[in-house]
């Protein structure tokens, strides 16, 4: 088989089968910025540190600037816009609104994403594990504090749902 | 930044793989969990000709017992290694190094061989490999070879991967039921490259250390083993007397760098602390 | 459905609550536009060559091979820029004796510092831009680098720029009262110096511009991630030779900014510069890579201080020097000295003893340029005193609660003028105190403590109080020649469906502009604050004014907006009163109706009252004319600066065996004046108070000898993360300013200005019963192992 500069590839992101012609080295999240408009997955290092690319790859959390568009040919991508219209994430981002646990709003779409998906691996988890959890996303407005109340308070309506 | 252009291409096996990578040279570079190597590229610090992706390859990312110990497939992902029962009970260290590695997002990517593959002297992978006398089975177009860990890593990122080769899977020979485990590390923030990491074993008898097993991370330009400490610790109580002794035996043993995050002085230091306290927790069965 | 009510008996405020910010949903469904996000057509990229050097001359660039790849548009270097974009100089009238070298979008010749770009390719594409710059064939002749701020001045240090005749950009010395008399007089003399390590904003959404010219007209459009539009619009339109009215400046949504995005930047100068040459968008991003070397750093002090006290503790007197190395050129516009010159006018002010002497010298160096970054100043100056009275305090066998209370400037003191000129309306330092130990459990956190100790755990407790300068009026930047408005602007209409869109010279950054300023307005107008639309950062669009820094948001911004509020009000009662026929001081809006003032009767809705006035005029009186768009203005003029002052308390465990520092909790108790939203309030202060500790623990932009940058990526700059940081306790106290009639005061920068100075103390504080002290920042594990003389 060859190796190409440019790569046909063909995924599906938030639900909707896509085809696109991509250089090999453009990174996913550059690739749903550009190519598909998709603005809410934010650029913040290109090192994998500052998590403000994070978002979902084959159901899993993945650093949008670490992985190539060329990658994810076959693969399901998940991004803000389409997890925030499935109204999977209202809860979080209700409790995120209610405690202003965000301010600029740029970190904000990692933070969501990895925040449903601490809740949904942990529904019990306490402030500390909270914050462990969210040691892979920087944010240099709120300090934290807010977004820790947010997930504990979006953790004790997830709970109380599914009692209910 | 962006990276240079390179090609690309995703083999569908193995051999496949091996045959890309001898066609395209040795310029060219395998991409498994590609959090390691794409930053890399980001900084235009690497600039291979190619990548070959192997993600796709099957057979590769198991996790099973076997009769010559647990088989951990390099391409298992690191945190369905963290998430492993069977590493939980047959390779503990490893569990208990786990948590330390990265965060989420990116051990959902990275591989558990891509990290041994790396040689990272700080990383943690390589230290729990070099402790538990892993064998590493590498793969290329000749055939399999297996390399014991101690002969594996050479030097900051740099293997005893030959141009060509596709490390395949760890095997983690069994202990016997006396040894215990413990791995710990001292990093500024949760998630961090430890400033020094500590891989630890022991055979404890009675409240005495039969036999030591220190590997570190950061202290070298490869996963060290203290074994003159070792030397001293052996059918010794981990006292202060002891452990003073075993203190100055390692610093025998490390030769660390300085460098913007810690001097050679403080990795001394922070490595003779992180000893006792391993040591103290493999006595009592913490 | 409910009916609506006949009668309305009171309107509704809005000051006071913690109402939800109304941009929250936009931004948390993806929904934001900051300035990468924006495409124009035909746009192109722009990327940068950066001198890899601390000082070296660009012997020969040779442009060829970059020129020739495909898809580069153009390749330009610092001479041929130069003919498109005037140069500038960082120096302001006020700051006496001031120099600074020019500086141009492109070195010219010679770069001076690691970063400094040299040469702009424009691509198709980023990456392509970046290819470019990698086939430019450039030869560097490294020069001597100055790096070591205590040798800047000395003669065989090589000067950076030969026509200023030596490296000093700024040097300032202030004396009040008698220092000398007072150290003589005194019991006890403490003597102390501080290493502040230069660290930068890292603002999570790098710097980016995309610049758009459109020849036929000579009109340049420009989207800047970016606090001051109107600064930045007269900068392009002076330096690029436009008329000012043609040039747009429109900032959208900013990913964090806290000062870092209010200076003149090289590279985004250079970026329109080729917008206007190509007649096409140009945008600019800066990398991560790029934030690190090119983004301005601060805060690189080391002050040397000494106290002089009685032995009840009383400061008699302090002197105070401050060494502090910038870049090779002061920042433009604002300049370098301003974060010096506050260190030391600041350093005192909370302490009422009158004998003080400062010195300031400002020099220098082949790194970085250094600028205002959030809290100016503050950190450093608060540090620096509030470590000399914990060292008193301990030096003496004194509590630190109460070697403050007898030192503080209190209540009766008030208005009062500081030792360095700063006037005090009214602050409230011993409210905020017994504020702060009830809120804290201070004592039982000291018993604890103590108990603790004699188990061998290391825990400490350090206070910081500090002033806030906030609300600056036109001396600060107008007076010295800075083309920055201390005024603002806001512009209230009425829509015909009854809503109200205001427009405002401030702007929004994330600290909720749009969410203050929206219950300023509905609650002076009386209309529901769901019919309250908040448009900021459009110079074509917003009132003339300053933008955002220095804290002046609220009370500028939130005044005028008061004021304008009232005026609206009066307007549409003016209107209601020629519909209903009766004198508008009969009438009061409330709530979006029009009701009799007395009984509270609902006469007229809104969107009534704006169909008639927009659609049936015919049916008002002949020389009657509706003004249902209004606007006002506010400058401050009674007082330089609306001070505000609080305290913080950091609670830390020691590892004595390693040297890390465990942080437990972290109080403040603030007094802004009136506060119009306390959620918005508290969040400034913990994300202010997480960058402090950051500065106090973590963050450091280390140079080697040669001037190269050492921590120049997110894995070796360290910024705070949420495992490491503690919960933030806030409390409030209120002093309005009587000056304003909205009473409000600045919240922004507070929660820096303390931090640092409370983590030393509590490190200090845990540490004290072995001996040790630190007085160096970041405070890492070898720094508190040397302090324990664990380490050499």
């Amino acid at each position: 088989m060859d190796a190409r500069h440019e790569v046909e590839i063909a995924l599906i992101v938030n639900g909707v089968a896509v085809r696109r012609r991509v250089e090999a080295r453009k990174s996913l999240v550059d690739f749903l910025r550009e190519d598909l408009d998709l603005t809410g997955s934010h650029v913040g290092c290109e090192h994998g540190v500052c998590g403000a690319c994070t978002l979902r790859v084959d159901g899993a959390l993945a650093r949008g600037c670490l992985m190539l568009a060329a990658q994810c040919d076959g693969s399901r991508v998940e991004t803000i816009e389409g997890v925030a219209a499935s109204g999977e994430i209202a809860d979080l981002q209700r409790a995120f609104a209610e405690a202003n646990a965000l301010q600029c709003g740029y970190c904000t779409p990692a933070m969501l994403l990895t925040a449903d998906a601490l809740l949904r691996d942990d529904p019990a988890l306490d402030a500390a594990s909270a914050r462990r959890g969210l040691s892979g996303n920087y944010c240099r407005c709120t300090g934290y504090h807010a977004i820790v109340e947010a997930v504990l308070a979006a953790a004790r309506v997830r709970r109380e749902a599914s009692r209910g | 930044m962006k990276p240079a252009p390179f090609a690309y291409c995703r083999p569908a096996t193995l051999d496949e793989a091996l045959e890309s990578l001898a066609r395209l040279g040795p310029e060219a570079r395998v991409l498994a969990g590609g959090q390691s190597l794409v930053p890399a590229l980001n900084m235009r610090l690497a600039q291979p000709s190619a990548l070959v992706d192997i993600n796709r390859v099957p057979g590769l990312d198991g996790i099973r017992l076997a009769p010559e110990g647990l088989v951990i497939g390099a391409l298992a992902r690191q945190e369905a290694v963290l998430r492993s029962p069977l590493v939980a009970q047959h390779a503990p260290l490893i569990a208990q190094a786990m948590p330390h590695v990265a965060h989420l997002a990116l051990r959902t990517r990275g591989t558990f061989g891509g990290s041994l593959a790396l040689g990272d002297p700080a990383a943690e992978l390589p230290a729990c490999a070099v402790a538990l006398d892993a064998i590493l089975r590498v793969a290329r177009r000749a055939g399999e070879r297996e390399i014991p860990a101690a002969r594996f890593f050479r030097g900051i990122y740099a293997t005893a991967l030959e141009p060509g080769e596709i490390l395949t899977a760890a095997v983690f020979p069994t202990r016997a039921a006396a040894w215990r485990f413990h791995f710990d590390e001292l990093a500024r923030r949760h998630g961090d490259y430890a400033l020094v990491a500590l891989a630890a074993a022991a055979r404890v008898d009675g409240g005495a250390i039969a036999e030591a097993r220190l590997v570190f991370a950061g202290v070298g330009l490869t996963p060290v083993r203290a074994t003159r400490g070792e030397a001293v610790l052996a059918g010794r109580r981990p006292d202060a007397a002891t452990l003073a002794e075993a203190g100055r035996a390692l610093d025998a043993d490390l030769d660390p760098p300085s460098d913007v995050h810690a001097s050679a002085a403080l990795r001394r230091h922070l490595a003779r602390v992180l000893m006792a306290r391993a040591l103290a927790g493999l006595v009592t069965g913490a | 459905m409910a009916d609506a009510p006949a009668r309305i008996p009171e309107g509704e405020s809005y000051i006071g609550r913690s109402i939800v910010r109304p941009q929250a949903a936009r931004l948390l469904a993806g929904r934001g536009q900051f300035t990468d996000d924006l495409r124009l057509p035909r746009m192109l990229h722009a990327a940068f060559l950066r001198c890899p050097h601390a000082h070296a001359r660009v012997v020969s660039l040779d442009a060829r091979a970059a020129s020739s790849l495909a898809g580069i548009v153009r390749v330009i270097a610092g001479d041929e820029m130069a003919s498109l974009c005037a140069g500038w100089v960082g120096t302001l009238a006020h700051f006496q004796g001031m120099k600074s070298a020019r500086q141009h979008p492109l070195a010219r010749g010679r770069a001076t510092w690691q970063g400094e770009p040299v040469a702009a390719v424009v691509a198709e594409s980023r990456a392509l831009a970046e290819d470019g710059v990698a086939r430019l064939a450039v030869e560097w002749a490294p020069l001597p680098a100055v790096t070591d701020a205590e040798t800047a001045l000395a003669p065989e240090t090589p000067v950076i720029h030969p026509e200023l005749g030596d490296n000093l950009a700024f040097s300032l010395e202030l004396e009040s009262g008698d220092p000398d008399g007072a150290f003589a007089g005194a019991d006890h003399v403490y003597r102390d110096t501080f290493w502040m390590g230069r660290h930068t904003g890292v603002t999570l959404e790098p710097r980016a511009i995309l610049a758009d010219f459109d020849p036929t007209e000579r009109r340049l459009t420009v989207y800047h991630s970016f606090q001051a539009p109107n600064m930045m619009q007269d900068i392009l339109a002076r330096h690029l030779a436009l008329p000012e009215e043609n040039v747009r400046v429109i900032c959208k949504d900013v990913g964090g900014s806290f000062g870092i995005k209010v200076h003149i930047y090289p590279d985004e100068m250079a970026t329109c510069a080729l917008a206007v040459l190509l007649g096409r968008p140009v945008k600019f991003v800066a990398d991560r890579l790029e934030s690190f070397q090119s983004d301005i750093h601060a805060r690189d002090h080391r002050v040397t201080a000494e106290v002089a006290v009685r032995r009840d503790g009383t400061i008699l007197g302090m002197r105070v020097d401050d060494l502090t190395g910038i870049g090779p050129y002061s920042v433009y516009p604002r300049t370098s000295a301003v974060e010096g010159n506050q260190t030391v006018r600041l350093t005192p002010g909370v302490y009422r003893f009158r004998d003080y002497a400062a010195r300031l010298r400002v020099v220098f160096q082949n790194k970085t340029p250094m600028c205002q970054y959030r809290a100016v100043g503050h950190p450093v100056a608060f540090a620096v005193m509030e470590g000399m009275v914990d060292r008193v305090a301990r030096e003496l066998g004194l509590d630190p609660v109460e070697v403050r209370r007898r030192n503080y400037v209190t209540a009766e003191m008030y208005p009062y003028t500081s030792q360095t000129g700063y006037f005090f309306e009214r602050l409230s330092h011993e409210e905020c105190l017994d504020r702060l130990l009830a809120l804290a459990s201070y004592r039982a956190l000291c018993a604890e403590r103590d108990a603790l100790r004699a188990r061998g755990v290391y825990r400490g407790l350090g206070l910081c109080a500090f002033i806030e300068l906030t609300t600056p009026g036109p001396a600060f930047y107008g007076v010295g020649g800075a083309r920055i408005s201390s005024q603002d602007g806001c512009t209230l209409k009425l829509e015909p469906s009854g809503a109200v869109t205001c427009t405002t010279g401030v702007t929004e950054q994330g600290q909720g502009t749009d969410a203050m300023l929206a219950q300023v307005v509905a609650t002076t107008v009386g209309v529901p604050i769901e019919r309250v639309r908040v448009l900021t950062g459009d110079t074509l669009v917003s009132p003339y004014g300053g933008g955002t820094w220095a804290s002046r948001g609220a009370g500028i911004g939130g005044e005028a907006a008061l004021q304008s509020g009232k005026a609206l009000k009066a307007n549409i009662l003016r209107v209601a009163g020629a519909m209903l026929q009766c004198e508008p001081d009969d009438l009061d809006l409330r709530r979006g109706k029009v009701v009799d003032a007395a009984s509270g009767e609902v006469r007229l809705d809104l969107a009534e009252l704006g169909r008639v006035a927009y659609f049936r005029p015919d049916t008002l009186p002949k020389d009657f004319q509706a003004e249902l768009t209004v606007t006002r203005h506010y400058v401050p003029r009674h007082q330089g600066f609306a001070f505000t002052n609080g305290i913080q308390l950091s609670h830390v465990e020691v590892d004595v065996a390693t040297g890390f520092v465990r942080l437990l909790g972290h109080w403040v108790v603030e007094d802004c004046g009136r506060i119009i939203n306390p959620r918005l309030v508290d969040e400034q202060l913990r994300g202010a108070i997480v960058q402090g500790i950051g500065a106090a623990l973590f963050e450091h932009c280390v140079y080697d000898d040669a001037g190269q940058l050492l921590t120049g990526t997110m894995a070796d700059y360290l910024v705070p993360m949420a495992a490491e940081m503690p919960d933030i306790v806030v409390g409030h106290v209120e002093t309005p300013t009587a000056f304003a009639e909205g009473g409000f005061k600045g919240a922004g920068e507070a929660g820096t200005a303390g931090a640092p100075g409370a983590v030393l103390n509590a490190v200090n504080d845990a540490l004290a019963p072995l001996g040790a002290r630190v007085t160096r920042q970041p405070i890492t594990p070898e720094v508190v192992l040397r302090a324990l003389r664990t380490l050499a």
